[in-house]
C-alpha cells in the first residue's frame, strides 16, 4: 500500500532530468558515430578494395577494439556520462558493458572472475539476441520472404 | 526504543577518506586522505580493508592504547558477508561484533557500545565503519568501469572508514541518549532514488525520538540525517511540518554536507554508504562539539535494505534509522 501523502510530498520534490537535452546529445552522439562507421566503411571499400557487406563487418571490429580499449584505459564510462545512450546503444556500448565486467573481476582469477563475469551485463543483450535471430528468421522462412 | 546513558564518552575519532572526500568543504576536518582508490592495494576491496586497518591504528596511536587493551571492536560495511570490517578488524581488541544495517551502521555499533558501556560490561569500545564507492558499484549497480548514465536523484557512495573510541572515561563529548529505530516499508522501489526511500525511516525515528523524550527541535542546535541527499532531505522537511507539524530549522544532511556538491558534479543528489555520516560526525560535528561551537546535535544514520536480489523479486525497498545524541560538556 502506497501512502498516498508521502507519495504527494515526495513527487513534488522530485530531482530534475534534462530529458530533452540529454536525448538531444544522445542523438547527436548517436548520428556521429553513424557518421564515423559510414567514413571508415568508405575508407575499407576505397582504399583497401574491400566489398561493402565485408568493409562493416571490419568497421564493427575496429568499433569493437577502441571501445574496449578506451574502456580499459578507463575514459570511455566519462565519455559515455556525457554523451549518453549515443555510445550505449550502438556496438560500443555492448563492447564496453562486456570489458567493464571483465576488468571488474580481474582479480579473481580467469575461471572465477572473467571467465564467469564477463557476460553480467552483455549476456541477456546475446540471449534474447539469438532468440529474436530465430524467431525472426523462422518468420521469413515459413512466410517465404526473401 | 529510547535509552538514556550516563557514563558513556567520545575520547577520540579517526577519519581516512578517499580522493572525493577530500575535495569537498570538509577537507581540513579529516586525518588522512588517500588520492588513488586502490589504496596502493591490488583490488579495491583490499584497499577498503586498508582503509578499515588504518582507522584502527590510527585510533589507537591518537588515544595511546594498544591492541589488547580494546575490550569490544564493532565493525560495520557494504559488502558481503560484512568483509572489510571482519578483515580489517583482524587481531584488535578482545572481542569483536559485526554489524549490517547498511549506511545506518555508524549510529548503531555506537549504540551497541554505548548500552553495553553503561551497563558497566565493558569499560571501552571502538567502533569502525567503512565503505568505498567502486566496492559498493560493484556490489550493488554495475562494474566499476561501466559509465551507465546515472539520473540526478542518485547518491554517491563515499569512500573511507571512520573509528570512534567510546569508553566510560570522561571527556569532553558525551554520548546523552539514543533511539534504535524500526525497518520501515512505504512501498519504494527506485534504487536510484535513496533519498525518498531512506526519508521515512528518517520520519519515523525521529517523531519517536521527540515522543520518547519529550523534546522538540530548537532542543538541539543541529539535527542531521545521514545520507538522505538534496532530495530526500526536502521531503522529510516537508512531511514534518504537513504531518507532525514539526519545522526543522537546524536541519543538514550529512551527505550534502560532506561533498561540493556544485562543483563535483559527479556526486549528484549527495552522498551515501555507512561512513558518509561517520564521516561528518567524527570529524566536523565532533570538532565542533569539543570546541563547544555546538552543544547538542542529533545524528540519524539512514539506512536502506536494499537487496538488489530480492528488488528483481519485485519485492520493495526497506529502510532504517538510528538516532543518537550527542553532547558537549
Amino acid at each position: 500500500m502506497k501512502n498516498i501523502k508521502y507519495e504527494l510530498i515526495a513527487n513534488s520534490h522530485k530531482a530534475p532530468e534534462h530529458r530533452i537535452r540529454n536525448s538531444f546529445v544522445a542523438f547527436m552522439s548517436g548520428g556521429f558515430m553513424g557518421f564515423l562507421a559510414e567514413l571508415i566503411i568508405e575508407a575499407l571499400c576505397n582504399w583497401f578494395n574491400i566489398s561493402r557487406t565485408e568493409s562493416s563487418t571490419y568497421m564493427i571490429i575496429i568499433f569493437i577494439f577502441f571501445a574496449c580499449l578506451f574502456t580499459a584505459l578507463g575514459f570511455f564510462d566519462k565519455w559515455v556520462n556525457h554523451l549518453r545512450c549515443g555510445l550505449i546503444i550502438p556496438i560500443t556500448g555492448f563492447a564496453h558493458s562486456m570489458m567493464s565486467s571483465s576488468l571488474d573481476y580481474k582479480r579473481e582469477g580467469p575461471i572465477y572472475g572473467i571467465g564467469s563475469n564477463m557476460f553480467h551485463l552483455a549476456g541477456s543483450v546475446i540471449i534474447y539476441g539469438v532468440v529474436a535471430a530465430f524467431i525472426f528468421g523462422l518468420i521469413r522462412y515459413l512466410g517465404g520472404i526473401q | 526504543m529510547t535509552f538514556f546513558y550516563d557514563n558513556v564518552y567520545i575520547n577520540n575519532t579517526s577519519t581516512i577518506t578517499g580522493p572525493y572526500e577530500n575535495k569537498g568543504p570538509l577537507k581540513t576536518y579529516f586525518d588522512k586522505s588517500y588520492r588513488d582508490l586502490y589504496m596502493g592495494e591490488k583490488s579495491f576491496e583490499k584497499g577498503e580493508i586498508k582503509l578499515v586497518k588504518e582507522a584502527l591504528s590510527m585510533i589507537l596511536k591518537k588515544t595511546k592504547k594498544s591492541k589488547k587493551d580494546i575490550d569490544l571492536v564493532i565493525g560495520g560495511d557494504l559488502l558481503n558477508q560484512i568483509a572489510a570490517s571482519t578483515y580489517g578488524c583482524l587481531g584488535v581488541g578482545k572481542s569483536f561484533i559485526g554489524i549490517y544495517s547498511a549506511c545506518s551502521n555508524s549510529v548503531l555499533s555506537l549504540i551497541i557500545a554505548a548500552n553495553f558501556i553503561d551497563k558497566g560490561l565493558i569499560n571501552n569500545s571502538i567502533c569502525v565503519v567503512s565503505s568505498h564507492n567502486m566496492t559498493s558499484e560493484k556490489q550493488f549497480r554495475y562494474p566499476t568501469e561501466y559509465g551507465a548514465p546515472r539520473p540526478n536523484s542518485a547518491t554517491f557512495t563515499s569512500t573511507g572508514a571512520a573509528s570512534c573510541l567510546l569508553s566510560n572515561k570522561k571527556s569532553n563529548v558525551k554520548v546523552e541518549c539514543a533511539t534504535l529505530g524500526k525497518i520501515v516499508d512505504y512501498s519504494q522501489n527506485d534504487p536510484n532514488d535513496m533519498g525518498r526511500v531512506m526519508a521515512p525511516a528518517a520520519i519515523d525515528t525521529l517523531v519517536q525520538h521527540f515522543k520518547d523524550t519529550n523534546r522538540k527541535p530548537s532542543d538541539y542546535d543541529l539535527i542531521v540525517t545521514g545520507d538522505l541527499g538534496l532530495y530526500g532531505k526536502e521531503i522529510l522537511k516537508d512531511y514534518l511540518k504537513e504531518n507532525y507539524d514539526i519545522t526543522l530549522d537546524n536541519y543538514d544532511d550529512c551527505g550534502v554536507m560532506l561533498y561540493d556538491l556544485k562543483m563535483q558534479k559527479d556526486v549528484k543528489a549527495g552522498g551515501s554508504g555507512p561512513v558518509c555520516s561517520a564521516l561528518v560526525t567524527y570529524s566536523y560535528i565532533y570538532e565542533l562539539l569539543k570546541t563547544k561551537k555546538l552543544k547538542k546535535v542529533l545524528v540519524l544514520a539512514t539506512g536502506a535494505l536494499f537487496s538488489p536480489i530480492l528488488l528483481y523479486q519485485k519485492e520493495n525497498i526497506n529502510s532504517i534509522c538510528h538516532a543518537i545524541s550527542l553532547e558537549a560538556i
